[in-house]
């Protein structure tokens, strides 16, 4: 049998990525303002977070204005999608195997 | 053992995490509550204006959109009405805030947007309904209409928000349809709907969500450890 450990995504190794994700899951689109309310951390932190989840492709961004104040908001790919569904389930594979 | 926990772990942040970003979680027992109320003393200081339409559900349609408005203004219980709302939102608002501020979750993000736009839909096409039934005479139909459009706006909210809501929103509309067959008596079913359900409603959800200390100093614990391990 193959190590459920194979299929965990590296890229959602930190909990941060993980939150930015599930948010990502269920919205259409979140901003990045919401994001940081939610998650509670600095600027500094998600951006570098959301930066590395760009990268690989996972995410979005789009950037627009609301009158003069920009606002980037976030959504998930496709391959995001695959890739966190896959993690979900090979999550759910070591609980049931190590129970 | 500890990997099986960590995985647990993992998964109830991430349901939460899922449940936090698209629901309007603020929402307090307490702001149902007051609304109750408002509507309960609305209700009464009504009741006198209403009893004379006890065994008069209709009267004739003012087919001119003006005299119908003119009519309206200047009658005290549309005042009454109006009052009443904004007193029932006024309150309900600063619970929900209150309780935003002590959970340190900010009130005004996109789930609030969707929340308001989901229920304001409804209940704005239904105040239009409402105002051309009355233009027409229809004057036991507006108790019941008030009573369906509040509960189809609320069934409609209920996946932005705190799903238990639902429940009322299926009480108002069960009583908006019985209430259909008493026309005469709108008012009691008006104030058993917006008055005593909203109290039940807000007793009970104050006591799942918020009376319990321990209940909520755990959910921050929850949240401080969240914090300290990132």
């Amino acid at each position: 049998m193959l190590n459920p450990i194979n299929n965990l995504n590296k890229i959602f190794d930190s909990r941060i990525r993980l939150g930015i994700m599930s948010a990502l899951m269920v919205n259409d689109d979140v901003n990045f303002n919401d994001l940081k309310g939610l998650l509670q951390i600095t600027d500094g932190n998600l951006a570098s977070h959301l930066k590395s989840l760009e990268e690989n492709q996972v995410i979005k961004v789009e950037k627009g204005f609301i009158g003069r104040k920009t606002n980037t908001s976030y959504s998930i790919t496709k391959t995001g999608q695959k890739a966190f569904k896959l993690h979900l389930d090979a999550l759910e594979k070591m609980i049931k195997s190590t129970k | 053992m500890t990997e099986h926990n960590q995985s647990l772990e993992t998964l109830q942040d991430i349901k939460r995490m899922m449940e936090q970003s698209s629901r309007f979680i603020s929402l307090s027992g307490l702001s149902g509550v007051a609304a109750g109320i408002c509507a309960l003393i609305g209700a009464w200081i009504a009741y006198p204006y209403v009893s004379g339409f006890r065994h008069h559900i209709y009267q004739p349609a003012m087919v001119a959109d003006r005299d119908f408005y003119n009519a309206l203004l200047s009658s005290p219980l549309f005042k009454i009405a109006v009052v009443t709302l904004i007193a029932a939102l006024a309150t309900a608002f600063v619970f929900s805030y209150i309780r935003s501020r002590r959970e340190a979750i900010p009130i005004w993000g996109s789930s609030a947007k969707r929340l308001m736009l989901s229920v304001s839909i409804p209940m704005i096409i239904g105040g239009i309904f409402l105002l051309k039934l009355l233009q027409l005479g229809n004057l036991g139909l507006v108790a019941p209409g008030c009573l369906i459009f509040y509960g189809l706006a609320l069934l409609n909210g209920s996946k932005y928000t705190l799903s238990e809501i639902k429940y009322l929103a299926l009480m108002e509309l069960v009583l908006g349809v019985i209430s259909l067959w008493f026309l005469g008596d709108g008012i009691y079913f008006w104030a058993i709907g917006f008055g005593v359900l909203h109290i039940i409603y807000g007793i009970v959800m104050w006591i799942k969500y918020e009376y319990n200390p321990e209940n909520s100093s755990t959910k921050l614990n929850l949240e401080q450890d969240y914090r300290n391990r990132i």
